[in-house]
């Protein structure tokens, strides 16, 4: 079948076709409107009044018609890929991609709350739970049940907030305070139902000590307890070792050394490699190579019978850290003060949430 | 406790590295926190041998002086001392070297006579308080040799040990180095003292309360006193100690006074045992009685201060007062003086709590009353007795007055302690043999006294450890002297814990991460605040006014730290708190806790965009609802955000308000943008998990209607009734999409749009649904809210 030729009165259409690759963006949409359009476009307008006309002008245009819109449609999309491939092209004329794009305010947890949870989150690893207890204790479970012998020395390495009784002052050992350690914790986990024990307690707790950079009136402290059958010292230090290296790094050195706590006997300070210096020496280890990082021991068989366990059949560990001294290391702060103010210069810096 | 390497080397015999001694005593429990160097540097002192000796043309006290110092050139020493002479050698000064003292050693002119360094003496090197003359060397080493070559007497390092309160006899010096011993496998010995007189004393043991001694009527009659020993020496010459006495306290960091306070003062420091010496004369009766205080008795102590002492303290009395609070301090009036001759010689045992309840009435903490309240030796205290008066006859004269007593009111033994090696093993975790465990008991001083036939070591312990009375003190003597180190560390098989989390730890952390993830930064305030609500719970003991009370909420906090960042020209701050606040409890009762989590938000909405052109939007008053309702969810899921008077408030179906949230006042400079803020009750009930709903499968239509409103219609009226009407006509949601208020609107009525959005669960609604039922709620709308479709 031959093609017909267009007929004479499409030309002025077949120029404007033409005309279509040089097109810009808005044009090319408003000419495609003027010719494609539904309604009130040229080529639809035609191809509406075709059944008007006599059968044989019909033949004559029609088929040139429909050919027309076709190469009209190819060409307005092929216009359009053409010049959205020019755009990203020429964004650098157009749109500057390196202008800033639009934030959201990051939001930051306290490095405490970002030490503790990975701390806890090791203990549950080794099946530990979370306990919590009161920050306003009472005398018997912050010092006598924790044996701390009534007026003895010890005491005084805890420098002590009291309460206001409000009326009639209460008797020495039975005064309130605000807890000095998360240790009364202990007592309440093993009040509250039988052994075994496994628990990790993270707290704020209290010392009447004024600030100064290292020290705070309210820090955290997380405490752990472990009481079953069969518990040893050698458990003690293989589950707190086993911690400082998934904390610290399957590198981390750590050693024991005895210390003193009421509560616990044998008693020991745990120290790891200082991470600064690597065990050579420095400022912030005082030259030792070893940085302090817990406090540990076995549970003192006072206490167990203060619980009413028998230390002959019930043995356990005990141990306690400072977040905010591991947090001031981590991201070496240099005053503990920091940690308690809401400057958004300082906040900011936490960051993600996480190392 | 301050320790001196030279006097451990004297226990120890053998010479030691700071250092190493630090490391030591650490992995044995006392770290040690500082090594401090005492004595100068001597390193640029050289010895100088003086050629020649003449006077001063222009001034008679000074000598002109030539200087051989082995470098060749002879230099010209102006020197004042009255005992240089030619030929001999001395330490010398060259140009440029900084003296001990700080001072610089430059060439100038002393009356007209050139001076080209310094002759030093021994006081100036730091080497001693001799200032009489020169420091003579008597050595054969040739001039230009350093000085510390020659000097055997190298200083000595001052070791700060820390000393837990269960080990008393770690404040001495012996206690330190029987631990070193220990650790080194070497013995120790009570140093020699030069020119140590050798006494016949005594055995003391008469164990009655009514005694005399050398004239003094001695009795104990508060048994607050376990022991007493007295002397009384008589010819004494009170004067300043001998060097050596003098080095050795300077080591442990104590000045010396004389050479009688020395002595009591060198026993306490080398065996623990506080002393203390009377001059005789002094005491009325002359009587010494042990007693407790009566009712308004008062003490002139040796510092000087009149001190009134607590009733039932126990204390030294004469035959009419008071002279001395038993293990805390003496009185002024009985004191060695220049002019004392006669000695009364205390050394007693008191015990621990009465000291310390005395020491804290009297507001009094002393070297003696610290080692009194931590427990001393009541059966070595002899020997400390012992040397005290060998040492004061040594250094001060004097002959003792008859025998030395001994008042031991109730006599006893250090305590016998049975341990069971099963027992080491169950704690431990490791199987010791009994060689091992004696081999470490004997290293604490104990003695294992009887062979294994019930399986248990009867274990006598020394009477230097008051903290050792039970079989588990043994058990860590043995760790600890073992080493921990020692101890394997493999992780073993263990029973994971039963109990579950508690839950408020979850619903914290939720909230933490959820206000996080939106923006927020976390804070942590102190809890202690300066509030004066009614109700908020006071301490006793506050360290500061602004400290005083427990915080009854978080907000006033979170504010605080708003301003202070308003205050550093921050005004974009949003800040969250989740924490512990108190009430008064019931009477006798603890105070009320809760877990409140609050948060405060100011500024920029976003951080500032070029889009924006420089003002970014501020947070408003829907912000900080939306925030409070995100806050809600998160905290206390069962309550609802509802409008009480001009604020939110967060409400339980029973009624009860558990938050709020609002705008907040605030010392707010010109320029800051309005601070919100919010703050709820967390709750601990774990929320139910929420079924899953299926997805739409059928599609929605929307409607848009404008709404005239009169000023009193709450929009939550409309979207309540609409959500209501509608539920019959498959009305899904409503959303507010605009407000307007102002022209062209009739008086009292304010324009509000909705989104209505219709979609059944089984079929796609036709138009027809859907006019239908948008007529039923303009209907409505109408009669029950006067609430009227605008017509544009």
């Amino acid at each position: 079948m031959s093609e017909s030729p267009d007929h004479p009165s499409l030309a002025p259409l077949r120029a404007r076709l033409a005309a279509i690759p040089t097109l810009a963006a808005d044009d090319l949409e408003a000419e495609a409107v003027a010719l494609l359009g539904r309604k009130a476009g040229e080529v639809t307008a035609l191809l509406k009044g075709l059944a008007a006309l006599p059968l044989e002008e019909k033949r004559a245009v029609g088929g040139a018609l429909n050919r027309l819109k076709d190469e009209i449609e190819l060409a307005v999309e092929a216009r359009r890929a053409e010049l959205t491939a020019a755009t990203a092209s020429l964004a650098s004329r157009d749109v500057d991609l390196t202008m800033p794009g639009r934030a959201q305010w990051p939001g930051t947890l306290h490095p405490v709350t970002v030490v503790v949870d990975e701390i806890v989150e090791i203990f549950r690893g080794l099946g530990f739970s979370v306990a919590l207890g009161p920050e306003a204790e009472d005398e018997q479970h912050n010092f006598g049940m924790l044996n701390f012998p009534p007026d003895h020395p010890a005491m005084d390495m805890h420098d002590t907030l009291y309460l206001d009784p409000a009326g009639a002052p209460r008797p020495v050992g039975e005064r309130m305070l605000l807890r000095t350690h998360t240790s009364p914790v202990q007592i309440r986990v093993m009040q509250d139902g039988p052994p075994p024990y496994r628990v990790v307690i993270p707290g704020i707790v209290y010392r009447n000590d004024p600030f100064d950079p290292s020290h705070a009136p309210a820090f955290s402290q997380i405490e752990g307890l472990a009481v079953d059958e069969g518990i040893t010292f050698v458990d003690l230090k293989a589950t707190l070792t086993h911690f400082a290296q998934r904390f610290l790094g399957p590198d981390t050195r750590v050693r024991f050394r005895p210390s003193f706590f009421p509560f616990t006997e044998p008693s020991a300070e745990m120290d790891v490699g200082c991470r600064l210096c690597d065990g050579a020496g420095c400022a912030a280890c005082k030259g030792t190579g070893w940085m302090e990082i817990l406090g540990c021991g076995m549970v003192h068989e006072n206490v167990l019978r203060g619980v009413g366990l028998d230390p002959e059949r019930w043995t356990g560990f005990a141990f306690g850290m400072g977040p905010q001294r591991i947090a001031m290391q981590r991201y070496g702060l240099p005053d503990i003060r920091l940690l308690y103010g809401g400057d958004m210069r300082v906040l900011s810096q936490f960051g993600g949430i996480g190392r | 406790m301050k320790i001196s390497r030279r006097w451990l080397e004297a226990f120890l015999r053998q010479p030691l590295d700071a250092k190493d001694v630090a490391a030591r005593l650490g992995m044995l429990g006392a770290p040690v926190d500082a090594i401090e160097p005492i004595g100068a540097d001597l390193t640029p002192f050289v010895v100088a041998l003086v050629t020649d000796v003449r006077p001063h043309p222009n001034a008679d006290k000074l000598r002109v002086t030539t200087v051989d110092d082995g470098s060749g050139t002879i230099f010209q020493v102006v020197c004042g001392a009255p005992n240089v002479t030619a030929g001999q050698k001395y330490p010398f000064a060259r140009l440029g070297t900084v003296m001990p003292g700080g001072m610089l050693i430059e060439k100038r002119k002393l009356r007209g006579e050139a001076s080209e360094g310094m002759l030093c003496s021994a006081r100036e090197l730091g080497l001693g308080q001799d200032h009489d003359g020169l420091m003579t060397l008597d050595t054969e080493a040739l001039p230009g040799t350093p000085l510390l070559e020659i000097l055997h007497d190298s200083g000595d390092d001052r070791l700060d040990v820390d000393v837990t309160p269960n080990r008393p006899d770690l404040l001495s010096h012996k206690g330190v180095a029987r631990e070193l011993a220990a650790s080194y496998g070497v013995p120790y010995r009570l140093p020699e003292v030069p020119g140590e007189v050798e006494l016949d004393l005594p055995v003391p043991g008469r164990y009655t309360d009514q005694v005399q001694v050398g004239g003094v009527k001695l009795s104990i009659v508060d048994h607050g006193c376990g022991r007493f020993f007295a002397a009384v020496i008589r010819g004494v010459k009170i004067g300043p100690s001998p060097a050596w006495l003098q080095q050795r306290l300077e080591g442990a960091g104590v000045r010396s006074i004389n050479n009688v306070v020395d002595v009591t003062n060198y026993v306490m420091l080398e065996l623990n045992q506080p002393m203390h010496a009377y001059d005789a004369a002094t005491l009325r009766g002359p009587a010494v009685i042990v007693r407790s205080a009566r009712a308004g008795e008062t003490l002139v102590t040796l510092d000087g201060t009149t001190r009134t002492i607590a009733e039932g303290s126990v204390v030294i009395a004469d035959a009419e007062r008071v002279i001395g609070i038993a293990g805390v301090m003496g009185g002024h009036d009985t004191e060695v003086t220049d002019r004392t001759t006669d000695l009364f010689l205390e050394c007693a045992w008191f015990e621990p709590s009465r000291v310390r309840a005395a020491r804290r009435a009297a507001n009094l903490s002393t070297d003696a009353s610290q080692r009194f309240e931590r427990g001393t030796d009541r059966w070595g205290a002899v020997d400390a007795f012992r040397r005290a008066i060998r040492l004061l006859v040594t250094v001060a004269g004097g002959t003792l007055d008859g025998p030395a007593v001994d008042v031991f009111p109730v006599p006893s033994h250090p305590p016998r302690i049975f341990l069971r090696p099963a027992r080491v093993a169950q704690v431990l975790g490791v199987e010791l043999a009994w060689s091992t465990i004696e081999k470490q008991l004997v290293k604490m001083g104990a003695t294992v006294v009887s062979k294994p036939e019930d399986g248990r070591m009867a274990v006598d312990v020394p009477g230097w450890r008051p903290d050792v009375t039970t079989e588990i003190d043994l058990i860590e003597e043995v760790a600890r002297l073992y080493g921990y180190d020692q101890l394997p560390t493999d992780l073993r098989g263990f029973r994971p814990g039963t109990r579950q989390d508690d839950p408020a730890w979850g619903a914290a952390a939720k909230i933490r991460r959820g206000l996080a993830a939106s923006g927020f930064s976390e804070v942590m305030t102190l809890p202690m605040v300066a509030s004066e609500h009614p109700d908020a719970v006071r301490l006793l003991n506050p360290l500061s006014a602004e400290q005083g009370m427990l915080r009854g909420a978080l907000l006033p906090s979170l504010v605080h730290q708003v301003e202070a960042n308003w205050a550093l020209h921050t005004g974009d701050v949003r800040l969250f708190e989740v924490g512990t606040v108190f009430a008064k409890g019931a009477p006798g009762d603890r105070p009320a806790e809760a877990m409140h989590a609050a948060f405060v938000l100011t500024g920029a909405r976003q951080p500032m965009h070029w889009t924006d052109g420089g003002k970014p939007p501020l947070w408003d008053r829907w912000d900080a609802r939306a925030r409070f309702e995100q806050l809600v969810a998160l905290a206390h899921p069962t309550a609802g955000v509802q409008v009480d008077e001009a604020r939110w408030v967060a409400r339980r179906p029973d009624g009860t308000i558990v938050g709020h949230c609002g705008p907040l006042a605030a010392d707010a400079p010109p320029w800051a943008a309005p601070l919100f803020g919010g703050e709820i009750l967390v709750t601990q009930a774990v929320a139910a998990a929420v079924p899953f709903v299926p997805v739409p499968a059928f599609p929605a239509a929307t409607r848009d209607l404008a709404l005239l409103v009169p000023d009193a219609c709450a929009v939550e009226a409309i979207t309540t009734l609409l959500l209501q009407r509608g539920q019959r006509h498959a009305l899904a949601s409503v959303a507010v999409v605009d407000e307007y208020r102002g022209k062209n609107l009739p008086e009292g009525r304010r324009s509000v749009a909705v989104r209505l959005v219709f979609r059944a669960a089984d079929r796609t609604l036709t138009d027809a649904d859907v006019e239908q039922a948008m007529g039923r709620l303009r209907t409505s709308l109408e009669r029950e809210l006067d609430v009227t479709v605008r017509t544009s």
